[in-house]
């Protein structure tokens, strides 16, 4: 049997099956045991009762994406599997595990010509006191990926400690017949062991993450509107908020919850609010305020399929044009992206010191595959940020220019509390002093001081990750840099390829892409988007040398690195 | 609420800007603008402890007329800004003025929320029963047949009563004012400022400019026959039979405002990751 780098298993199951958590506990117990690994969850619509997925990718090497086919898919049932249509893709060379009373194999299984064996998982759990057929597919992914029965049996322990003696017997006894079920079936390769790695790692998913990059970044008030897939962030952060003298407030609606984040800045708070789309909208006319009063808040935006309601479970990078271009007026404010669940935490981090050290609004364009994705991550290094906000010194009343023009563009601030520094922060085109006017010259002034402090900041090596040389690029952003990082890895050897992927996209940098982009002379853009929102900023934005193709795709179905690989290999020839 | 009193006694003229109001000659918020510098002044608020958030609207230029800190944000939101500002700086002293299209109308949700929330703070709605600033619209409290260019003939509609809002929705203190009558309303704000929670008050403040007939206003307001009561099942039912032009404090309540704690628990960031931890 051969030894394998990685390898990638879907759970299957309609909801209430349990398959999240036996994904959940698998990722556990391998990472425990060393393994690197990645779990991303596809579920519909429904809370309870459709159709649910856990994706598991286990590695002997961090692992920033799923594959594009699966080695091993397990079925509890098949009930509502043909949803997923080809989310989960098998090939010949996988192998999927069917109870015989699952229901029909779905269409994409039979086409893909896997070897199918049968396990009766009900059956098996059946003849076990509460036994869950779940804990059976644990055994059987346990056996078949050569993962030892031993921390499987450990952290069962562990996480059902709290629910009794009686809870773990019937859950071991489940993980017994699954093992023994699948003793004389052959994946046809194993794990290869993981590196042994002294490094502290977390296991995380990019929403926590996010939550914690917010408060190193030193927030301290979050107001929150409950929205999939950004809730997870709010919901880490209302317990941690408290832990550190924060606080986060629940708003009635979106408009409230941006509101209630200027609100708090404005008292000399760093404040933040997290949402998706749909809320996004709904804030984009505070945050034109928050531009123009030169209001330091950070939103953060969970990405999912859009428009309108969209797929609120599934991923997408369609809020890049809202996010650049969605405010009304000439307003300068900073985009940002985090790159994978690790860089979660930086970005966030970033954000917050950019839009207090600029007194602009920050949007965080996350996105739902890193946001939900669950990852074995190595601990990422304490940054600390040099700055923070500019405060006012104390001044007479009736003298302090609240938007004085400085030769960085950001004015000091006072915060309430403070004596004579008392202004009325406004929307309305202001003077110096903050005083309403409808004059050409301070609206002038105002513009060009808001575009200049962001223009004139230097945001350093941040601003993107650039990797590699060669005459060949991938442009990407957002979570796909993981895939196309693969897609590189994977044709070395054969074509050197530069990886360019911007984090900071506005303000846009744009001699440092030219930069980053020197000597090249063929770009392929990689972008999950119908409409190729990304290929289009960059064209508005940047001169793009040489010859640009486009990769582009709506979700939910993510670009894989083997389709990044194709398109550079077909290219060449 | 939080009142951070001055060291000197102040004067009313105290809390005036530099900038000069720009409302029509005769409107009714000139008298509010007097009414606040009043009471901050009898109160002896710090101006620089002491925030005026609006939203947008005629009303809703008031922040920049006193010298306090003033937020001026965007229509109808003002409530949601101040919820923000106050939790998070429990310190200061948070007054939000409206008006009735931006505190019914567009910020109408908000305006439920607040009152449930009870945020110490003090909200006040100056009510002309029309839309001034973009020229003669109906608002939520304008009577169903008057006519405008926008509904010809009327409405047709009932209009909203904002104090039984308040009351159902949770306010911790409800009352009515006339502009017309700057001491007694500058009494009541005082009250509303020092009672603790959310404190509602309607100031009728007419629009001489798109309502004339409001001019008759000065005639038809009347002392409510009664005080204040702290009995929510009371004041809801003295409501029923109110004409709308009652003025004094109709309830006191006692609910704790709502104020979470800011005081952390000391701990490093290290704490927080131990649930990442492998």
């Amino acid at each position: 049997m051969s030894e394998t780098p990685n390898i990638s298993i879907a759970i299957l199951g309609s909801g209430g099956a349990g398959a999240l958590t036996a994904g959940n506990l698998l990722l556990e117990a391998a990472c425990t045991a060393g393994c690197h690994g990645l779990l991303t969850r596809t579920i519909g619509p429904q809370i309870r009762g459709g159709e649910a997925a856990a994706l598991v990718r286990l590695a002997n090497h961090p692992i920033e994406c799923m594959p594009e086919r699966y080695d091993l898919l397990i079925g509890i049932d098949w009930l509502n599997a043909n949803r997923f249509g080809t989310e989960i893709d098998v090939g010949p060379e996988s192998l999927v595990i069917s109870d015989p009373r699952g229901g029909d194999l779905p269409a994409v299984v039979v086409r893909g010509g896997a070897r199918v064996v049968e396990v009766p998982i009900k059956e098996l759990a059946k003849a076990i006191p509460d036994g869950r057929p779940n804990m059976v597919v644990l055994g059987i992914v346990a056996a078949l990926v050569g993962l030892g029965e031993a921390s499987f049996t450990e952290l069962l322990e562990k996480r059902l400690a709290s629910k009794g003696a009686a809870a773990i017997a019937s859950s071991l006894a489940g993980l017994k017949a699954g093992l023994a079920a699948a003793a004389n079936i052959d994946l046809g390769k194993r794990l290869s062991p993981p590196k042994p790695s002294d490094t502290k790692r977390w296991l995380v998913s990019g929403n926590e993450t996010t939550g914690l990059g917010a408060i190193r970044g030193g927030i301290k008030f979050a107001a929150a509107y409950p929205i999939t897939p950004a809730s997870e962030i709010l919901e880490w952060l209302a317990p941690s908020l408290t832990k550190v003298g924060g606080v986060l407030l629940q708003a009635e609606d979106e408009l409230a919850a941006v509101n209630m984040t200027i609100g708090a800045s404005y008292g000399g708070t760093p404040s933040l609010t997290a949402t998706s789309g749909p809320g996004l909208s709904l804030m984009m006319e505070a945050l034109g305020l928050a531009t123009a009063a030169e209001i330091p808040i950070v939103v953060i935006d969970v990405m999912r399929a859009g428009p309108s309601t969209g797929i609120p479970t599934k991923s997408e990078q369609t809020d890049l044009n809202i996010a650049v271009y969605g405010f009304h007026g000439d307003a300068p404010h900073l985009v940002v992206a985090p790159q994978s669940v690790a860089d979660c935490l930086f970005t966030t981090q970033w954000a917050v010191y950019l839009a207090e050290a600029l007194q602009a609004p920050t949007i965080v364009l996350s996105d739902q595959f890193i946001g939900q994705a669950v990852a074995a991550i190595e601990r990422p290094a304490d940054i600390a940020f040099i700055g923070q906000r500019v405060k006012a010194v104390e001044t007479a009343v009736g003298v302090y220019k609240r938007y004085a023009i400085t030769a960085s563009g950001v004015s000091p601030m006072a915060i309430p509390g403070q004596p004579g520094g008392q202004y009325t922060a406004d929307g309305l085109t202001h003077s110096e002093r903050g005083i309403p006017t409808s004059g050409e010259a301070d609206h002038r002034a105002q513009l060009d001081k808001r575009r200049d402090k962001l223009d004139r900041f230097n945001y350093g090596d941040h601003w993107a990750t650039v990797e590699g040389d060669g005459e060949f690029a991938v442009v990407t952003w957002g979570s796909l840099t993981g895939a196309v990082r693969e897609a590189i890895e994977r044709l070395r050897g054969r074509v050197d390829v530069r990886l360019v992927a911007p984090r900071l996209l506005s303000p846009v940098q744009p001699e440092r892409l030219a930069a980053a982009l020197d000597g090249v002379k063929r770009i392929l853009v990689v972008e999950q988007s119908h409409g190729a929102q990304f290929h289009r900023y960059l064209r508005a934005h940047y001169d793009l040398p040489g010859e640009v193709r486009v990769l582009e795709r709506p979700g939910p179905m993510p670009i894989r690195p083997s389709e990044i690989e194709q398109a550079i290999t077909e290219w060449r020839s | 609420m939080t009142i951070v009193e001055a060291q000197v006694a102040r004067k009313a003229a105290d809390y005036k800007s530099e900038v000069k109001p720009i409302w029509c000659p005769g409107c009714g918020d000139y008298h509010v603008l007097m009414s606040f510098t009043r009471a901050f002044a009898e109160l002896g608020l710090e101006p620089e402890n002491t925030v005026v958030v609006s939203g947008i609207g005629c009303s809703s230029r008031i922040p920049a007329y006193t010298n306090c800190y003033g937020f001026h944000g965007v229509h109808g939101r003002s409530l949601a800004i101040a919820a923000g500002l106050k939790v998070s700086r429990p310190d200061l002293t948070v007054v939000v003025a409206s008006g009735d299209g931006d505190g019914y109308s567009i910020g109408g949700n908000h305006f439920l929320h607040a009152c449930r929330r009870n945020i110490d703070m003090t909200y006040v709605v100056m009510d002309n029963h029309i839309y001034g600033m973009t020229k003669g619209q109906p608002s939520p409290t304008t009577e169903p047949e008057f006519d405008t260019a926008l509904t010809p003939g009327g409405t047709g509609l009932s209009p909203f009563h904002p104090l039984v809002i308040a009351l159902a929705s949770g306010a911790n203190f409800v009352a009515r004012a006339f502009s017309g009558e700057p001491n007694e309303t500058a009494s009541i704000l005082v009250e509303a400022i020092r009672h603790p929670g959310f404190s509602f008050v309607e100031i009728l403040s007419p629009c001489v400019t798109f309502r004339p007939d409001e001019r008759e206003w000065k005639s038809r307001v009347h002392p409510a026959p009664v005080g204040a009561t702290n009995n929510p099942g009371k004041a809801a039912r003295r409501l029923m039979t109110d004409d709308g032009f009652n003025i004094g404090i109709l309830y006191r309540g006692e609910r704790r405002p709502y104020q979470p704690s800011l005081v952390g628990q000391n701990i490093d960031f290290a704490e927080l990751e131990k649930d990442f931890e492998l």
